[in-house]
C-alpha cells in the first residue's frame, strides 16, 4: 500500500476492483466503511461477480474478467477529455511535461521498439528528449505534441464509453455511471482512494492494470495525499515482509538487484543500478544504491567483504534468465532442477495447472517440505489419480513451529512492521524455521569443510556472528536487519547513515530505523494520534522510517500548503516539515526538490521505461478469451509475455469446445489452504462449490444444489453448483458472456476434501512480473 | 486505566452474585453465589498478530501453563487487541477461530521420509532428516553449480536446486532464508508473493 488500512477512512471515494475486501480483509475493510459512514465517501466495486464487498457498496459494476485495463483505460480518457484532473498537481507532481523523443509511437497493438523474433521491447526507444544541458526537455505549457502529456490523452482517446462497455460487456450507462464516480475527485478538496488485490496482478497484463490505476491515480492528484494512494490488499500474514527481505526471484533485500552476468565486477554492478538524476532538481533517491548494497554484503559476509575482494560481490550468484515461480516449475518439468524446498507453501494447490505441477515435482531427484501441517504439496504422490509407484522423488517432510510459538515481525499490507510475542513453547518434535535453517547451514559448511566441493568460499565465509550459532535468535536477526556503525558499534537510527566504504552494516536498509539504540521499535503499542488521520507514529514501525504514507511531499502544493488542510499529510511551517515522517529532506524547502524522491524524474511517471510491455497500458485480451481483441486483433495477447515450450498447447483452441470464462476466488471463512485443518472454519464452509449463473444453469438443465464438472483445456473440477444472480450475463462484443466463479480453497487433504481449482489455470504469466493468470481463463460445464 | 477489565469482571460478579447490598455497605452476609471465574482470570497474555490475511490484526493470546519444566502451556483463547488501531478489537471467522489453528490435533510432531516409488511415510528422527536434507542439498548443489557460464563469465550460481516460502514466516527468518539461500548460490528463490 502507499497509504495504510486506517488511512482509507480519509477518503471521499473509495474504488474496489481487482479485490473483495469485504470478504479477504474484513478487519481492514472497516475502514472504507468508517469513511461512508462518518465522511460520507461514496464506496464502489468494479468485479466479475456481485460480491460481498459490493453487497454494502454504493455501487457495483460488473465486468468481464480480464477487462480492466480497458474500463480503467476509459476513466483515464474521460478524466483528460473532460478536464477532470488535478491540473496543479499533474504540471508540479508529474512528468506530463516532459518530452519524449522523435520516433516513439504506438501502432496497432505494438510500441515501437518490438521484436518479433525475441517478443521482447528495445525500451531505449521510449526515452525522453534530452537538452544541450544533458537534462530532459521540459514543455510546461503541456502543448507539445511530444510531451508525456499529449501523448497520453492521444493513446486514451481510442477507450471511448461505447468501446469500453463492448469489452467489459457492461451498458455505456453503467459505465458512465461508475465513470462519474470515481472520476469525481480531481480536486484538492476530494481525495480517493483505490483498494486492490490479486484481481489485478494475476492476469498477464497485471502490472499494466496497477500502472493504469496509478495513472489515473495521479491525473487526480491522489498519491500521497491521506485517504488517497493505491493500496495493495496482500494476502498472507507476511507477504509484505518476505518481499521486501526478497525471497523472490531477481532480487535482494531493500529491492536491491541481483547481480546479472554482464556485470563482472562490482563498480559495474553498480553503474548499472545507480540511476543519474533526469532534471537538475531530482533528489534521485536510489543514486545511494552502493550505499545500500554494499552495507547488506558487510550485514552478510563480514570481515569477509572488504574493498580488496569487492565486498564479496562474486559471492553472490550471477543470474540472467528468469527464475520466477514459473520458471523454477518449468526448469522441474524439463528435468533440469535436482531439489526443491518448500517452507510454508502448498505449492501443488498453488498452481497454476496442477497437472503440470504434478508431472514437474514428479521429475525432482527429492524435495523438502517444511511447515506445520502435512499438507497436499508433502504428498503430491499421493493425490488422487496419481500412481505412488510411478514417482521416483524422494520427500522428506520436517514439522516446523507455528506463528503463535515464535516471536518475530510481520508487516502487514499498510507496511507496518508489528513484533509479536511468543505465546507458547515449540512442541517437543517441532522446531522453528531458524533452527532448521540454521542447522542445514552448518551440516553443509561441514560438509563443505571436510570433503570439499563446488565454489564455497561465500559459504565458509558468511557472517554467522549469533550467541548460540546453532539457533540465532529473532532479535539478533531484526539488529542486523536493522544494521550498525560497525566504528561505533552502535544501530542505526536511519539509512541516511548508510556509508558504501565498509564502515556501516545493514541487511535491509528499508528496515534501517527498526530496531535502534533506543530499542525495538516494531513492538511499540502507542495508540496516540494526535493528527486524528490514523498515523499513529508510536505503533509499531512503518517502513520506510516509520513513514506512513508514501510520497506524502506530494499531498502539499508548490509552497508546502497542504492541498487540503482538513488532511494534512505534510506542511512546510516555513523552516522544516511537519505532520507525517517526510517523504523529503526533513528541512529542505519546498520549492528545491521534486516531490517524488525515488525516480530519476523528480516527480511521478505517467509515461515509464520501467515495464517490459509498454510505456503506457494497452487493453490485450487474457491467453484465453471468450472474444477477440476488437482493439487490433493481430495483437490479441499481450506481445511480450514469456512462453514455455509445450504451454501453447495446453490453452483452449477454440471458443466452442470452452465457451466460458472463469475466475477463481477465495471466501472468508478460508485462507488459501491452512484452514482445511481448522475444525471450525471447516464446519462452516466445508465443500467445494461451483458458483454458476442463473441463466447458464437454466441452459444447462442444473439445479441449486446439483454436482457439476467444470473442465478446461488442463483440467477439471467437480462439486456442487451454487446458483446464482450474482453473476449476470454480460453483452460482449455483440455476444453473450458468462462468467463461471470457482472458490480455491480445496485439494485432498483436511477434514475436508474437494477438486483443486488449480488444476483448471493456464501455466502462463505476466509479462512484467510472470504471475500466473489465474484469474480470467476458458472452461466448459454440465451437470455431473 | 486503572480498573483492568478483570476487575470490571470481578464487581459484576459481585452484582449478580447478590452483592449489591453489601456493596451499599450495610449487609455484611456472606454471598452464596456468585458467577462462574472466567476461564482467563489466570491466563497470561501475549500480544500476537493474526496468522492469516495482511490486515495485521493485532490479537491477545490467553495462554494456561507455566511452560516449566515437564508442564505443557496451551492457548485457551485468541481475542482481537482492542488498542490497536487496525482492527481495534475486531476479528473475522478466521481470525477467530485461531486457537483452533494454534492447539490443532492434526499438527506434526515427527519428520517423515517418504522413499522412491513407496506409497506411505515413515517417520524419522531429527538428526537422519538433518543429515539427509544436507547431504542431498550438498550433491545438488554440487553437480549443477555453474562457476562460469558458456561466454566466460563468472556467474557462480547453483541452477539445480530451487527455493519457495513463505510469506507466511517472520521477516527475521525471512531474511535469514534469503541471506543463506543466495550465499549457497541459489538463484530460484520465490514465494506466495509471485502467485
Amino acid at each position: 500500500m502507499t497509504n495504510h488500512w486506517k488511512d482509507i477512512k480519509n477518503a471521499d471515494v473509495v474504488l474496489v476492483m481487482g479485490a473483495n475486501p469485504a470478504e479477504n480483509h474484513p478487519c481492514g475493510f472497516k475502514w472504507a466503511l468508517e469513511a461512508r459512514d462518518n465522511r460520507g465517501a461514496t464506496l464502489v466495486t468494479v468485479d466479475p461477480r456481485y460480491t460481498r464487498t459490493s453487497a454494502v457498496a454504493d455501487r457495483h459494476l460488473q465486468i468481464r474478467p480480464g477487462s480492466d485495463i480497458a474500463v480503467i483505460g476509459g476513466w483515464v480518457n474521460k478524466i483528460l477529455s473532460e478536464e477532470l484532473y488535478h491540473d496543479e498537481y499533474v504540471r508540479l507532481h508529474t512528468n506530463a511535461s516532459f518530452i519524449v523523443g522523435e520516433g516513439f509511437g504506438f501502432d496497432n497493438g505494438l510500441f515501437v521498439g518490438f521484436d518479433e523474433a525475441t517478443g521482447t521491447y528495445d525500451r531505449s526507444t521510449w526515452d525522453y528528449e534530452r537538452g544541450s544541458d544533458g537534462y530532459v526537455r521540459r514543455d510546461l505549457t503541456l502543448e507539445h505534441p511530444r510531451c508525456v502529456f499529449q501523448l497520453l490523452k492521444n493513446h486514451y482517446s481510442r477507450y471511448t464509453p461505447e468501446v469500453v462497455a463492448q469489452i467489459a460487456g457492461c451498458s455505456v450507462q453503467d459505465f458512465e455511471a461508475m465513470a462519474d464516480i470515481v472520476c469525481s475527485t480531481g480536486t484538492a478538496e476530494r481525495v480517493g482512494s483505490i483498494m486492490y488485490a490479486v484481481g489485478w496482478t494475476m492476469h498477464t497484463v497485471g502490472a499494466q492494470i496497477i500502472r493504469t490505476a496509478a495513472i489515473m491515480q495521479l491525473l487526480m492528484g491522489n498519491i500521497g495525499r491521506p485517504g488517497g494512494g493505491i493500496n495493495a490488499l496482500r494476502g498472507h500474514a507476511n507477504v509484505q515482509g518476505a518481499t521486501d527481505h526478497a525471497i523472490v526471484a531477481g532480487i535482494l533485500p531493500g529491492y536491491l538487484q541481483v547481480p546479472h552476468p554482464q556485470q563482472q565486477t562490482l563498480a559495474a554492478h553498480l553503474a548499472d543500478h545507480t540511476p543519474r538524476p533526469l532534471v537538475p532538481d531530482s533528489v534521485n533517491y536510489w543514486g545511494n544504491y552502493p550505499r545500500f548494497l554494499v552495507s547488506q554484503l558487510k550485514a552478510w559476509f563480514g570481515d569477509s567483504a572488504g574493498p580488496e575482494n569487492e565486498f564479496g560481490y562474486h559471492y553472490l550468484g550471477k543470474q540472467e534468465e528468469d527464475a520466477t515461480w514459473l520458471s523454477m516449475w518449468d526448469q522441474a518439468y524439463q528435468g533440469r532442477m535436482k531439489g526443491i524446498v518448500a517452507l510454508g507453501f502448498n505449492c501443488l494447490l498453488a498452481g497454476p495447472d496442477v497437472p503440470r505441477l504434478t508431472r514437474a515435482m514428479s521429475n525432482l531427484e527429492w524435495k523438502v517440505v517444511i511447515d506445520p501441517f502435512l499438507l497436499d504439496s508433502a504428498e503430491f504422490w499421493g493425490a488422487p489419480g496419481v500412481d505412488p509407484s510411478e514417482i521416483d522423488t524422494e520427500v522428506l517432510y520436517l514439522p516446523a513451529a507455528h506463528w503463535i510459538e515464535r516471536g518475530g515481525s510481520f508487516t502487514n499490507s499498510g507496511r507496518w512492521a508489528q513484533w509479536k510475542e511468543a505465546a507458547i513453547d515449540i512442541p517437543e518434535g517441532v522446531r522453528s524455521d531458524t533452527s532448521i535453517l540454521s542447522d542445514l547451514f552448518w551440516r553443509v559448511k561441514d560438509l563443505y569443510e571436510e570433503e570439499g566441493g563446488a565454489y564455497h568460499e561465500p559459504i565458509v565465509n558468511m557472517q554467522w556472528n549469533y550467541l548460540n550459532p546453532r539457533e540465532p535468535t529473532l532479535e539478533e536477526i531484526a539488529q542486523e536487519i536493522n544494521g550498525y556503525d560497525l566504528q561505533a558499534g552502535e544501530l542505526l537510527s536511519s539509512f541516511g547513515q548508510l556509508r558504501d566504504d565498509g564502515t556501516t552494516s545493514s541487511g535491509n536498509w528499508l528496515y534501517a530505523g527498526s530496531w535502534t539504540e533506543e530499542g525495538n521499535m516494531m513492538a511499540r503499542r502507542g495508540t496516540q494520534d494526535p493528527a486524528g488521520l490514523g498515523f499513529h507514529h508510536d505503533w509499531a514501525f512503518s517502513w520506510p522510517l516509520n513513514r506512513r504514507v508514501l510520497y506524502n511531499r506530494a499531498s502539499a502544493d508548490a509552497e508546502g500548503e497542504p492541498w487540503d488542510p482538513e488532511r494534512v499529510g505534510i506542511r512546510w511551517n516555513g523552516s522544516r516539515w511537519i505532520g507525517d515522517v517526510p517523504d523529503y529532506g526533513p528541512t529542505t524547502p519546498p520549492d528545491q526538490a521534486g516531490a517524488f524522491i525515488m525516480t530519476e524524474e523528480g516527480v511521478a511517471r505517467l509515461f515509464t521505461r520501467g515495464l517490459v510491455d509498454g510505456p503506457f497500458s494497452e487493453h490485450y485480451e487474457p491467453v484465453e478469451s471468450p472474444t477477440p481483441n476488437i482493439l487490433h486483433p493481430e495483437i490479441p495477447v499481450n506481445p511480450a509475455v514469456r512462453w514455455y515450450d509445450g504451454v501453447r498447447e495446453t490453452l483452449a483452441s477454440s471458443t466452442n469446445d470452452y465457451p466460458y470464462a472463469a475466475t477463481v476466488y477465495r471466501v472468508v471463512e478460508r485462507e488459501h489452504f491452512v484452514t482445511s485443518f481448522v475444525p471450525q472454519l471447516v464446519e462452516i464452509m466445508p465443500d467445494f462449490f461451483v458458483e454458476v449463473p442463473e441463466g447458464l444453469a437454466d441452459e444447462k438443465g442444473i439445479e441449486n444444489g446439483e454436482r457439476v464438472r467444470v473442465w478446461s483445456a488442463r483440467g477439471e473440477v467437480e462439486g456442487v453448483a451454487v446458483v446464482t444472480k450474482r453473476i449476470r450475463p454480460l453483452n460482449v462484443n455483440g455476444e453473450t458472456c458468462w462468467t463461471i466463479g470457482i472458490p480455491v480453497h480445496w485439494g485432498f487433504k483436511g477434514i475436508t476434501t474437494g477438486s483443486m481449482a488449480n488444476s483448471l489455470t493456464p501455466f502462463v504469466g505476466d509479462a512484467n512480473t510472470n504471475c500466473p493468470e489465474f484469474k480470467a481463463f476458458l472452461v466448459n460445464i454440465e451437470k455431473a | 486505566m486503572d480498573i483492568s477489565r478483570r476487575d470490571l469482571f470481578k464487581s459484576s460478579a459481585l452484582v449478580a452474585g447478590g452483592g449489591l447490598v453489601s456493596a451499599l455497605g450495610f449487609d455484611l452476609e456472606p454471598a452464596y453465589a456468585q458467577s462462574r471465574e472466567l476461564k482467563i482470570s489466570n491466563a497470561r497474555q501475549y500480544k500476537t498478530v493474526c496468522p492469516y490475511c495482511a490486515v495485521g490484526c493485532g490479537t491477545i493470546a490467553y495462554v494456561h501453563g507455566s511452560g516449566g519444566l515437564n508442564t505443557v502451556n496451551s492457548v485457551i483463547h485468541v481475542e482481537g487487541d482492542p488498542d490497536s488501531p487496525i482492527n481495534g478489537g475486531t476479528l473475522c471467522p478466521k481470525g477467530a477461530a485461531q486457537m483452533q489453528l494454534a492447539m490443532n490435533p492434526r499438527l506434526e510432531k515427527s519428520p517423515k521420509y517418504r522413499a522412491a516409488g513407496s506409497s506411505e511415510w515413515e517417520d524419522v528422527d531429527w538428526d537422519w532428516a538433518m543429515e539427509w536434507f544436507a547431504r542431498k542439498f550438498k550433491d545438488a548443489r554440487d553437480a549443477t553449480f555453474v562457476e562460469e557460464d558458456d561466454q566466460g563469465r563468472t556467474v557462480n550460481r547453483c541452477e539445480g536446486i530451487g527455493w519457495v516460502g513463505s510469506a507466511t514466516v517472520t521477516n527475521e527468518d525471512a531474511y535469514l532464508i534469503t541471506k543463506t539461500m543466495r550465499t549457497m548460490g541459489l538463484v530460484y528463490i520465490d514465494h506466495q508473493a509471485r502467485i
